[in-house]
């Protein structure tokens, strides 16, 4: 399967700069966030590959490194019963990546989630609000800078 | 459903309705739409979810589900702390079945430190988890049966459930809240005594659930509130990110247990229920056909489960015993170690999901070789079957959703984090 | 029992109205069971066939505050949901008491994080605490019994807010003086 893999990811895209990493029986897929939808379609819809349940969509704070984010998916082909995890790097200068969410349906929350807790923006999204914290809330809990007990005041409590 | 208009009612009601404020100016009263809010502190809704429906009549055009009244910041307190303290954690995300979540992160982190329990923990592991996904089925079925109507039922699972906690109490010492894996291991030994007990409990459990089921199936309001309603097809629900016993009541032969299977899973007879229609009543009755299953695998692990030791002997990863820690300078050192700095595995990322009795849980682990993880995400069940609602509620009537929450089984403790 | 070996002898005993009414509003507590997260389903358990809550008079829980007397607040309270504990509890009718059930609601308990209200008595009176995470449901029990006796001690002229002053005196009808 991971030879499959490589053989018509490096064919089908001949510009895009794949890595494959594996680690704990794990392959992770990492490249330019560019090309993360057109990646993700052909992900999805090419025979033998069919990775067609998207488990989760997540990211990751390096706090101090260049590319300060990394949004992580973790994607499973029911029909290979096989895992695979794709990353692209996203720098808080320019924090956004395409949505995937118009290829599976699932992803749709996940992002909104890591919107939520990062401030990652996901380009057309179809309804990217906060998924867990008020509206108003101006901050992005789950960046490193946030602290663990939160900002005094950020969330109004009722009078007694 | 057929629409009501302003020419069905009389017009005297119409205008009783109106009053005399001639400020308001409607052109028909009753072609309107209505928003409703229901939850967040809603009998029917298990929790704290909250759905806004938009209703024409009776009928629901569009729901939007609202989440994070019981966001805990899991996920922010893991950075914050080492792998042992986040134990009790799992214990409280999905809250009716601990045990399990306390199963799936002892294998997460396992993994990620490059050690494997002995056998004889991973088969009480096992053990625990199937009893845990009794209890939780126990408790979905009844709550399902006590929305649309029948409480008898949910009484009745309660009453097994209580059954399940007395031996969690003997085995891990809290009834409920059990924290009981450890990394590289189980805290305590099951006697062979509580085995014995179990297995009385599940000869007994049988007859006692043909009892339950006999009320339910036989029930012309509950089969007919439940059929039909909510119905999702395969395509959807693998799109939708729908795990569990939702995805296996849709035709989707999909179980992590045997699709990446972890502890002694392969080893296990049991079957996987699938139904194909896809509505509420075939969600109810995959769910009942997995406690049978459950039951099976329970007896099946204490039939096979093999003598030795139940932690691993590793003194940099895992907790030594209490009795050595007392007498050796070694392990004093070595426990004094790990609870303070935690047991530092290896720089690297993991993810291992496991089947959990609502769906795939998953831990996302990233670690930079300290004691706490740098990142951890949670990968919820309850927070992917929810995001279905709004497809499944669509089109229906306003009655039923509750019956279609209740089928679904959301667990707001995992869903919010 | 206390009141068949009085009226064994006499056929009568004499006491006051307001202990009377306490005697009785003490034994059918009504609990709003403001079930938020994990304590909701031991709260769930203290009223099954094993546990029974209904010994003590107060199996008849209701989902709308307009009936209830006591409000159990089982389970983390969020800043988000501090908002709609505090409505609910804003629209039970006085006299009302308050059971914080759990750890987290009594203090915050482990989630010492950014979204945790860090002990629910900053926005609501709290009568009572049940410690534990969660409480067993003997402990809730206990805690049960405790406000009753809390509730059987208190008198009309106890209240923070006495009924019959929040009948709508605009309106001039029944506006009883409370001398
Ligand atoms: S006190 Fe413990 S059991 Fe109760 S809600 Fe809090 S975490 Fe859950």
């Amino acid at each position: 399967m991971k030879e499959l893999l490589k053989d018509k990811l490096t064919g089908q895209f001949t510009t895009v700069q794949f890595e494959f990493i594996e680690q704990f029986d794990e392959l992770t897929l990492k490249f330019d966030k560019s090309a993360i939808v057109n990646v993700c379609a052909f992900l999805k819809d090419e025979d033998g590959l069919k990775f067609n349940f998207c488990e989760d969509v997540t990211a990751i704070d390096w706090a101090t490194r260049k590319n300060r984010f990394t949004v992580v998916y973790h994607i499973f082909s029911m029909e290979n019963k096989f895992r695979l995890c794709l990353k692209v790097d996203v720098d808080e200068s320019e924090c956004s990546v395409e949505s995937v969410s118009s290829i599976w349906k699932a992803a749709n929350w996940a992002e909104r989630e890591a919107y939520d807790m990062y401030g990652i923006i996901f380009l057309n999204h179809p309804d990217l609000r906060r998924m867990y914290m008020p509206e108003e809330f101006e901050y992005h809990p789950l960046r490193k800078e946030y602290p663990l007990m939160g900002i005094p005041g950020a969330i109004p409590l009722p009078k007694k | 459903m057929q629409k009501l208009t302003k020419d069905d009612v009389h017009p005297k009601i119409v205008q009783a309705l109106l009053g005399t404020n001639v400020h308001i100016t409607i052109d028909d009263a009753l072609e309107n739409e209505m928003i409703l809010n229901m939850g967040p502190q809603h009998p029917a809704t298990h929790g704290v979810l909250r759905l806004l429906l938009r209703l024409d009549g009776e009928t629901v055009i569009a729901c939007v589900p609202e989440l994070g009244y019981l966001h805990r910041g899991y996920e922010k307190m893991a950075e914050n702390m080492s792998y042992l303290e986040f134990i009790p954690h799992t214990d409280r995300l999905d809250y009716i079945s601990p045990p399990a979540n306390n199963v799936a992160y002892a294998l997460a982190v396992e993994k990620l430190a490059g050690i494997t329990a002995p056998p004889r923990a991973q088969y009480i592991r096992m053990l625990l988890a199937e009893l845990a996904r009794m209890c939780s089925h126990l408790v979905a079925i009844g709550a399902l049966a006590m929305d649309v109507g029948a409480l008898t039922v949910f009484l009745w699972g309660l009453r097994e459930r209580e059954k399940i906690l007395d031996f969690f109490d003997v085995i891990c010492g809290a009834r409920f809240t059990t924290s009981y894996t450890r990394i590289g291991g189980v805290a305590s030994d099951v006697t062979s005594d509580t085995m014995k007990n179990i297995i009385s409990f599940i000869d007994q459990f049988e007859e006692k659930f043909d009892e339950m089921e006999r009320l339910l199936n036989g029930n012309r309001i509950f089969i007919e509130r439940l059929e039909g309603v909510g119905v999702i097809n395969k395509e959807d629900a693998i799109d939708l990110g729908f795990t569990g016993p939702n995805i296996r009541a849709s035709g989707v032969e999909f179980d992590l247990r045997r699709a990446t299977p972890y502890l002694f899973y392969n080893e296990m007879d049991f079957n996987i229920p699938v139904y194909t229609e896809g509505d509420c009543l075939a969600r109810y009755f995959v769910r009942a056909d997995e406690l049978r299953e459950s039951a099976k695998i329970v007896r099946q692990v204490i039939d096979k489960i093999p003598n030795g030791e139940v932690m691993l002997n590793s003194p940099k990863k895992v907790l030594p015993r209490k009795t050595e820690i007392y007498t050796k300078m070694e392990e004093l050192i070595h426990d004094f170690m790990i609870v303070n700095f935690g047991i530092n595995p290896p720089v690297g990322e993991v993810y291992h999901a496991v089947e959990n009795p609502k769906g795939v849980l998953g831990f996302y682990i990233v670690s930079k070789g300290e004691g706490h993880p740098w990142k951890m995400k949670i990968r919820s069940p309850s927070f992917a079957n929810i995001q279905a609602i709004p497809h499944l509620v669509k089109g229906q009537m306003i009655s039923d959703v509750v019956a279609i929450v209740g089928s679904i089984d959301p667990i707001m403790g995992e869903a919010d984090k | 029992m206390g009141l068949e070996s009085k009226l064994i002898n006499d056929g009568f005993f004499t006491t006051t109205v307001d202990a009377m009414a306490a005697w009785a509003r003490e034994s059918s507590v009504w609990p709003m069971p403001m079930g938020i997260s994990c304590c909701a389903i031991e709260m769930m358990a203290s009223g099954d066939p094993k546990y029974d809550i209904s010994r003590f008079g107060s199996e008849v829980m209701r989902f709308t505050p307009r009936q209830c007397d006591l409000m159990i607040v089982a389970g983390t309270v969020t800043y988000k949901m501090a908002h709609v504990v505090k409505k609910i509890f804003d629209q039970m009718p006085e006299p009302k008491w308050v059971i914080a059930m759990g750890a987290c609601t009594s203090t915050g308990g482990m989630y010492r994080s950014y979204n945790v209200v860090q002990g629910i008595d900053q926005f609501l009176p709290v009568d009572i605490y049940a410690a534990g995470c969660p409480p067993r449901p003997e402990n809730l029990l206990n805690a049960l019994m405790q406000i009753q006796d809390k509730i059987g001690k208190t008198r009309v002229k106890d209240f923070p807010d006495p009924p019959h002053t929040s009948i709508d005196e605009k309106q001039g009808e029944l506006s009883l003086s409370k001398n």
